[in-house]
């Protein structure tokens, strides 16, 4: 057992558990932030996504021990500011979601890769959401959203 | 339930790896995957684990004689990041899994991984990489073929960490990354093909191939290499089919889950034919 201190959306939290447990199940069962889906658990699917100190990571392959000190961003998070109402817009309009399940995944892959690159190519987004998998859309529509979103949101990036 | 440790030194984290064999855990994207238990339970690790994937002395890129240093924590994402690291090796970790996971995994952890199908370990072949071990007693530095010697086995001693790769001044004129998997993003690979040459008037000053998942270890022959540098283009065109006729004979795959013996030799042979005769032979002077 240890503490581990490290905020969640902004907000800090000091956790007193084994920090081989993994992010993931933190963020789902003991905080109930319950956006974060786990799909495959082997870092194949990207359903589990948040950003970590700014960056897109899976959180099934993060050991709680290794966030001491980060800023971790959930759904949840992402959902409360303008980017991400910007992104939700823009993916509904899309017709983006159908059962939902990989879509919180998409849009934290979606808020990385415009936080790092405004005005994406349809290649590149391809690329920023290749480690997300969707069994519904074909994917089409998501990259849809995507780039609908950083043309709508131009300037929030 | 093993004990887990957060050095806040490299001095203390060799230590520990000495002291308690705790194992050293960067990205830890393998070892989440190899130990995952069950839903919501805790990895299934063998023995104590140690982070060490904040710790300064293992988080720099630098420029070193002759090379470069990138040290075990750095991200492949970093390492991508980086102007100073050799196009191969960049072609390479764009082909592994995907951005979340390379915002997460270390080349360091790809090469203790010692998987035949670790394609930052063939792109490091062909550019020659060694690796820098470091306990408490010391440190030593050995070549990255020399390191890996098997399936998932290496010469990392109990008591060392693995803490810097070194790549040398990549001096290549040309360059060729091949994987051949079933989908372009987080798919193992089949087979990799990593080729670098440096051609100069009409003479194969230096040339390096190393071959993916094709035998227990990546595939790589200095003896072939030798025969090759320091001769013309066109002696070497002459003695092209022989030199395939070697290559073929120490391309020596398996059947898996991921593809068939039949299919690694023939695509992996397809690959060194082009590289050769496709790639090398055709430069000026051949």
């Amino acid at each position: 057992m240890a503490t581990i201190n490290f905020s969640i959306n902004g907000t800090s939290h000091a956790i007193d558990t084994d920090p081989l447990r993994r992010l993931l199940d933190i963020l789902r069962e003991d905080l109930k932030l319950t956006g974060v889906k786990e799909g495959c658990g082997e870092g194949e699917c990207g359903a589990c996504s948040v950003l970590k100190d700014g960056v897109l990571v899976n959180s099934c392959m993060i050991p709680i021990g290794t966030c001491e000190g980060s800023e971790i961003i959930t759904p949840e998070g992402l959902r409360e500011t303008v980017q991400g109402k910007a992104i939700i817009d823009a993916y509904g309009e899309s017709g983006a979601v159908q059962c939902g399940f990989c879509t919180p995944g998409m849009m934290m892959a979606t808020e990385a890769l415009l936080r790092k690159n405004p005005s994406p190519s349809e290649g590149e987004a391809r690329e920023a959401l290749s480690g997300n998998l969707c069994r519904c859309t074909g994917y089409d529509m998501i990259i849809d959203g995507v780039l609908k979103a950083a043309e709508r949101g131009k300037g929030l990036w | 339930m093993v004990d887990s440790y957060r050095p806040l030194s490299l001095k203390e984290a060799l230590d520990l790896r000495a002291d308690k064999g705790a194992m050293p855990f960067a990205g830890g994207t393998d070892l989440m995957v190899r130990y995952r238990y069950e839903s919501g339970a805790v990895p299934d690790y063998p023995r104590a684990v140690m982070f060490v994937n904040h710790l300064d002395d293992l988080r720099k890129i630098r420029r070193i004689d002759h090379g470069l240093s990138i040290g075990a924590a750095v991200t492949m994402t970093e390492v991508l990041d980086h102007d100073e690291v050799p196009e191969i090796l960049k072609e390479a970790l764009l082909t592994i899994a995907a951005p979340g996971l390379r915002n997460t995994a270390t080349i360091a952890g790809n090469i203790c991984n010692a998987s035949p199908a670790g394609d930052s370990i063939c792109a490091l072949y062909a550019l020659d990489a060694g690796v820098k071990l470091q306990s408490p007693g010391g440190e030593r530095i050995e070549p990255l073929y020399q390191f890996i010697t098997g399936p998932g086995k290496t010469d990392l001693h109990a008591d060392e960490i693995l803490t810097e790769i070194i790549i040398p001044e990549d001096r290549s004129t040309i360059h060729l990354f091949k994987k051949v998997g079933t989908r372009r993003a987080n798919a193992l690979s089949k087979l990799t093909l990593s080729a670098v040459a440096r051609i100069s008037d009409g003479r194969i000053d230096e040339i390096r191939i190393a071959i993916g998942a094709v035998a227990p270890t990546v595939v790589r022959s200095l003896e072939l290499e030798k025969k090759m540098e320091g001769r013309s283009l066109k002696d070497v065109a002459l003695e092209a089919e022989d030199i395939l006729r070697d290559y073929d004979a120490l391309v020596q795959p398996i059947d898996d889950q991921r593809s068939t013996a039949v299919y690694r030799k023939r695509v992996a042979m397809n690959l060194v034919r082009h590289f050769l005769l496709g790639v090398v032979l055709q430069q000026k002077g051949a």
